[in-house]
């Protein structure tokens, strides 16, 4: 399923919605997960999962064709854990 | 790190600051965009949101696992999981928006390139 499908199910079953207006319900959705993690902040959705944001410090990597030592710079990387309703449900059937 | 933990309270006041439904509206719907992304994961299928990140489901096969407090061996079944694959424009905006805090906090002398801009 990719968002322009999702929009489409939820216009469907909110006839009084625009599906413009639903496309901008699901962007403000996933807009305001992606500033909560560019500042840092959790976002924890019960049922569904938990979004953070996890730091990676710097370290020194090597090429692996060359072997040469290379430094990588710290890194901030985005993380989805999934909840407990979500990992039960994906293993009923 | 701040911190904060924002919960489905905060993505309905976040759709009824951007689209001005009503408080109860925008937490019904919020509720619904979750439900329905939980429950196409759960049939199987994968849910790509683009400049979000795709939600993937994989296949684990059975391993044997180990209860760490006794060091008993136990069979872990088979079993589905959800992986979540972050897109790149949301992997660049994380690591902009913490390297750019990162510079200005060990820096006084660095002025974010909007400031500069302003002057």
């Amino acid at each position: 399923m990719i968002k322009s499908e999702l929009v489409q199910v939820i216009a469907n079953r909110n006839p009084h919605l625009y599906q413009r207006d639903v496309e901008m319900i699901v962007n403000a959705i996933f807009d305001e997960i992606t500033e909560a993690l560019c500042e840092s902040n959790r976002v924890e959705l019960r049922g569904f999962g938990a979004f953070s944001v996890k730091n990676r410090p710097p370290r020194t990597g090597r090429n692996p064709r060359t072997g040469e030592a290379v430094e990588v710079s710290e890194k901030w990387v985005p993380f989805f854990k999934p909840g407990k309703e979500l990992r039960e449900r994906l293993n009923e059937a | 790190m701040s911190g904060k933990t924002l919960t489905r309270a905060d993505l309905s006041e976040a759709v009824f600051r951007k689209i001005g439904l009503s408080r109860t509206e925008s937490a019904t719907l919020v509720e619904m965009v979750l439900e329905e992304v939980c429950e196409t994961i759960s049939s199987g299928e994968a849910v790509k949101i683009s400049s979000f990140g795709s939600f993937l489901v994989r296949d684990k096969n059975e391993r044997v696992g180990r209860n760490p407090k006794t060091g008993e061996e136990v069979p872990i079944s088979p079993r589905k999981v959800t992986v979540f694959k972050p897109s790149n424009v949301l992997k660049e905006r994380i690591l902009e928006a913490h390297s750019r805090k990162n510079r200005a906090d060990n820096d006084d002398t660095y002025v974010p390139a909007e400031v500069r801009a302003a002057e």
